[in-house]
């Protein structure tokens, strides 16, 4: 179920003769009738219902986007005023009271953990995928199984985990976390990505006396490009988004410890603790912030992130 | 071919294995016995209870309370978010004007996937942030000006979206269908593009209109995708944390007086604001128990024969 989404097949029923649809015989008339009323009703029914969940959804970040233009009396006031004067003094404001930290906590991390998760990630799914050995079913499901609970079970631990590692509140002990977390979605995912891929490449490669390191490095993962940057995109969104993670083990341990805040995780903690003080246009500004990189990744992968998200549901 | 084989796995598999073990597997099975201990947290001086925190979260009331919550959300969540995505899902993808060609998806199918899921990528702290200036309890707030401006609410005394005890639990549920439906529907219409046309077509020469179309071809089909969804939403339900802890009164959210109270909030509270580790295992495990208890539920009570196409 790799298929990628794609208009062309969104007609779903292009074939079938309409004259079918209510059972009459066909004629030459009936097709031109066909064209007429009750088509155009379902479909401005249908047109009605879509229009309407897409304005529900674009609505209220188009009014975020709109507020940080704002000044604070005018977001105080009415929900539907414009802005008086566009200025982007609010981005300022935002970047300088934390957004621009909390941008580079998160970027450091990702730096780390995403190439990390995708490359262990990968030799665990290789391995299981294209070798034979004892207890082979036992480590697939034992990598595969901890997608299937919730995090709440291990939060406890784990804290005390990372703290006695004295690793709470430090970039290295996040990005172990997130690798650890990230691992039974990417096993899964490229497990079933490496099982495809032709045997007839790897045997050439090791009859020409490559060795499984080498054939693994220089021709298998190229090959798997395409499952990769699915599954990177998918690394991406999530560890950008990561909420309960951080807010878990990224607090400052003492008041000289430096705040190593996630930007999710800062955005809400200043918009809890007030501190933009009351300055709403600047929180609006550094929620544009945060949602623009995701927005551009989305965009530009959509048919990846559409394909690669419903691939690892479905079967 | 076999010549240094078993080094190379070792090789291949020892530090992904220790991290995962470490962080994932270890924490997982340790929340099993730590939840039978009275366990602070700060020193690693515990003495063992037996059940004695499972007891007594059943005659705790603000756990009964969030469990109570959690339920409501299994049975709402996953049928309000599935309806709609089907809706929107069989709307995009056989919607369209019936030519002479056939039926058709909507115009603009693809633009319709694409904002939809949009919210899917957004990060809870966002839409956190998002609904806390959507449900403002004055008239700035983006649902109170709108029903101003309708004319459906008196400016002088707007709704409290967030703070009154009967709406809180439904406000947060709304976030999550706004967020979720677009998912459901890309992976429906994924599921409807993959069944075969002549099923279709044979269908509609046998005389079935639209509706019983979908009744009777489109749903059996999708029917896979649609208990796989179920159980995905019900793990959504059991959590929740972000979005009460982030839009309601109280450490940790919940309020107001526990009225959106959920077992991971309260799981949260116990451990880092009481300082009660043991007995926030104890919730860990009930937690993951309904969770699994949900997931066999769901897939039994709708198991059905499986149509091969």
């Amino acid at each position: 179920m790799t298929s990628p989404i794609t208009e062309s097949q969104a007609g779903l029923l292009d074939q079938v003769p309409a004259g079918g649809l209510r059972g009459r015989p066909k004629t030459s008339d009936d097709e031109n009738r066909y064209d007429g009323a009750g088509g155009r009703v379902l479909n401005v029914f249908s047109h009605g219902f879509l229009a309407l969940w897409a304005i529900l959804i674009v609505l209220p970040l188009g009014w975020i986007v709109l507020g940080s233009f704002k000044n604070n009396a005018e977001i105080g006031g009415s929900a539907w005023s414009w802005p008086a004067h566009w200025s982007f003094d609010a981005f300022g404001r935002a970047w300088d009271k934390g957004i621009g930290d909390f941008f580079l906590n998160t970027v450091i991390v990702m730096i780390f953990s995403v190439p990390l998760t995708m490359l262990l990630g990968s030799m665990v799914a290789y391995v299981l995928a294209r070798y034979e050995f004892p207890g082979n079913r036992l480590f697939y499901f034992l990598f595969v199984g901890g997608a299937m609970f919730p995090y709440f079970l291990a939060l406890v631990p784990l804290f005390f985990m990372v703290k006695n590692l004295g690793m709470l509140n430090t970039y290295q002990g996040l990005i172990l976390v997130y690798i650890a977390y990230s691992l039974p979605f990417t096993t899964f995912f490229m497990h079933s990505f490496f099982k495809t891929l032709p045997t007839a490449v790897h045997e050439a490669a090791v009859l020409d006396g490559a060795s499984h390191t080498r054939t693994f490095f220089q021709v298998m993962l190229p090959m798997a490009k395409p499952g990769l940057l699915s599954v990177g995109i998918f690394n991406v969104l999530g560890q950008w988004n990561q909420y309960i993670l951080p807010v878990t083990l990224m607090q400052p341990q003492s008041s000289s410890d430096k705040d190593h805040s996630m930007l999710a995780q800062g955005l809400v903690n200043l918009a809890l603790s007030q501190g933009y003080s009351g300055d709403f246009p600047a929180l609006f500004a550094g929620m544009v912030i945060a949602m623009l990189p995701v927005l551009v990744v989305y965009l530009s992968f959509q048919r990846q992130v559409q394909a690669g998200l419903t691939a690892g549901t479905l079967k | 071919m076999q010549h240094r084989k078993y080094p190379f796995i070792v090789g291949f598999l020892i530090v992904p294995l220790v991290l995962y073990v470490t962080f994932v597997i270890w924490p997982y099975l340790q929340t099993f016995g730590y939840s039978l201990t009275d366990w602070k947290g700060e020193s690693q001086n515990f003495t063992f209870v037996g059940f004695d925190n499972y007891s007594a979260l059943f005659h705790d009331d603000v756990f009964r309370t969030a469990l109570w919550h959690n339920i409501l959300l299994l049975i709402f969540l996953p049928v309000i978010t599935i309806l709609l995505a089907l809706f929107f899902a069989f709307m995009v993808n056989v919607g369209g004007r019936e030519t002479a060609g056939g039926v058709q998806g909507v115009r603009g199918a693809g633009v319709y996937k694409v904002v939809y899921f949009f919210p899917q990528v957004l990060s809870v702290a966002i839409l956190i942030v998002l609904f806390g200036a959507v449900y403002r309890s004055d008239p700035s707030g983006l649902l109170n000006g709108a029903l101003i401006k309708l004319h459906l609410e008196d400016a002088n005394s707007p709704i409290e979206w967030l703070n009154d005890p009967s709406l809180v639990l439904w406000c947060l549920l709304a976030i999550q269908v706004w967020a979720g439906v677009g998912f459901y529907l890309v992976l429906f219409s994924a599921a409807m593009q993959s069944i075969p046309k002549d099923i279709y077509e044979a269908a509609l020469l046998d005389g079935a209109g639209r509706s019983q179309t979908f009744f009777k071809v489109t749903l059996p089909l999708l029917w896979d995708s649609v208990q796989t969804s179920w159980v995905y939403i019900s793990i959504f339900a059991m959590d929740f944390f972000a979005l009460v802890s982030g839009l309601t009164q109280g450490t940790y959210g919940g309020g107001p007086d526990h009225h959106s109270e959920v077992m991971a909030t309260y799981l949260m509270r116990n451990f880092l604001y009481f300082g009660k580790s043991g007995y926030a295992c104890a919730q860990g495990v009930i937690i993951m128990l309904v969770t699994l208890i949900v997931s066999a539920v769901t897939l039994r009570v709708s198991r059905r024969d499986r149509i091969e196409f």
